[in-house]
């Protein structure tokens, strides 16, 4: 703590507070107390948005990487197609293709707008999932192909010779161990995945950053609610870095 | 040449029609956007590589405020979405500017596209530039820059004859990673309405309900782009690998 508090520094952090105080007394805020109903709403859809897409697109990707690694090639070379793809072009086109293609493309077969599904698909969010965990799993598939290559072979070889069943050695050494070295890679892909959900505002999923368009179209206020959703997608970014120091604390206690 | 397969898949001929690079079909359009795209990526990175150039140096050998300054930008642009940050840097860049104008007795001005989406994406590219520069300029052995020094060398020289060329090869994997990211992050323009190719893909695909045809064709386009690139930078990669002992 000592360390930080170097004389230079005081100065910048009196600057930065000083910044901060003239933007709270000088910039138009009146807007906050009608909008914020709306941006807790936009925020926890953000959060579900990335929470679920992390999970569903790491799902996927565990398949993916094994397939790479140790999968026979008619597995291995769709999925590394399938990466590759995913990885070679703009998230923003996989969303357009994903809402604007398939949800042009189901209304017209009547079993699908017949069928319990349709309230739901007929909404956007479903789309916005979906690409984004697609798009999650592509760059995901990759970083877990070169973690489960990295774990020694001898440790599968002890596994086996211990008995362990081919489902056990992977539940039980394999993906623990892959999954420890990909832990500090996929920590900075969840910070990059957070920063890619506010692509799905352009297909009517009303999230923080939709809330705060909103906002500077119903007022034309243009710089504080820019600002203040940058503060925010600062702390939600921040909040995902320390989640992962702790589980990254938590995994690799027993392998180094 | 291709009736038979037209005969099989009669879908393939209206999309061919639809993507003909002439007025009826949307091609055109399309290559007009992927080559504004090019150009702006193009643009960013190299603004990057100057903006991350200057910042590897300012992080490793300025003094304390400017290294804290630069830790901060880099923290900043690495934490917030790129929308966000193009939307601020766009209105506030345009604002600036033109209240400079207004001080110099000028009429305010339209920022073109181009120049804003170069400008934006450069400064966005060069925080990550930094990062990757410094790493490398910090691999590069001690012992090489101060025998460098101890030849009698001024400290541009050092840089163009000792440490560039050591630093390259270990910071060329992270400069392609920034190349590919700069033409995916070109899509964001599509955004603040700069026609590059996403948006032309858009209103081609909007106008003839097509979506999938002009998806399909503007995802191959940048998949063409990001493998071409690709192959690129492992060939100038494996050229400034040749002098290490590691193959």
């Amino acid at each position: 703590m000592r360390a930080f508090w170097q004389p230079h520094r005081i100065v910048l952090v009196a600057l930065a507070l000083g910044l901060a105080v003239w933007a709270a007394l000088t910039m138009r805020w009146g807007w906050i107390p009608r909008y914020a109903p709306l941006a807790l709403e936009g925020m926890w859809r953000t959060i579900w948005l990335l929470g679920l897409s992390v999970g569903i697109g790491f799902a996927l990707a565990v398949p993916l990487g094994l397939a790479q690694a140790a999968g026979p090639w008619w597995l291995a070379a769709p999925a590394r197609a399938f990466c590759t793809v995913i990885r070679g072009t703009p998230l923003l086109l996989q969303i357009w293709l994903v809402y604007y293609g398939l949800g042009s493309l189901f209304p017209q077969y009547p079993w699908i707008r017949q069928s319990e599904l349709w309230p739901i698909l007929r909404q956007a969010w479903p789309y916005a999932l979906v690409a984004l965990s697609l798009s999650f799993a592509g760059y995901e598939g990759e970083v877990m192909r070169g973690a489960f290559k990295s774990v020694p072979a001898g440790q599968l070889t002890a596994a086996r010779a211990f008995g362990f069943s081919r489902v056990a050695t992977f539940r039980r050494v394999w993906l623990p161990q892959g999954l420890a070295r990909a832990l500090p890679t996929l920590g900075g892909e969840t910070i990059l995945q957070l920063k890619a959900t506010p692509l799905v505002a352009t297909i009517t999923v009303i999230e923080i950053y939709a809330v705060a368009s909103r906002v500077r179209q119903d007022t034309f206020i243009i710089y504080e609610p820019l600002l203040l959703l940058a503060l925010a997608y600062l702390a939600l970014a921040g909040v995902i870095a320390l989640g992962f120091r702790w589980l990254e604390r938590r995994m690799v206690r027993g392998l180094h | 040449m291709l009736d038979w397969l037209f005969a099989g898949w009669p879908g393939l001929q209206a999309s061919a029609a639809l993507l003909a690079l002439e007025p009826p079909g949307w091609g055109g359009n399309l290559l007009r956007g992927a080559a504004n795209s090019l150009i702006i990526a193009l643009g960013a990175f190299g603004l990057g590589l100057v903006i991350g150039t200057a910042g590897a140096l300012g992080k490793l050998g300025g003094g304390p405020v400017t290294r804290d300054l630069l830790a901060v930008y880099t923290t900043i642009v690495r934490a917030v979405p790129e929308l966000i940050l193009i939307l601020l840097l766009y209105y506030a860049g345009t604002d600036l500017l033109n209240q400079v104008l207004r001080l110099m007795g000028q009429r305010p001005v339209e920022i073109s596209g181009l120049a804003a989406g170069i400008g934006v994406l450069g400064v966005v590219q060069g925080a990550y530039a930094t990062e990757v520069l410094r790493g490398a300029i910090q691999a590069v052995p001690r012992g090489q820059i101060e025998a460098a020094r101890a030849f009698g060398m001024g400290p541009l020289q050092v840089f163009r004859r000792v440490t560039l060329p050591a630093m390259l090869p270990l910071a060329l994997p992270g400069l392609s990673n920034l190349w590919l990211i700069a033409t995916k992050d070109t899509a964001l323009l599509a955004i603040v309405g700069f026609s590059e190719l996403t948006l032309e893909t858009r209103q081609a695909a909007g106008s003839t309900r097509a979506y999938f045809t002009f998806f399909l064709a503007a995802g191959a386009i940048y998949l063409v782009m990001t493998l071409v690139s690709g192959r690129v930078f492992g060939w100038i990669e494996a050229r400034y690998r040749r002098g290490q002992a590691r193959a």
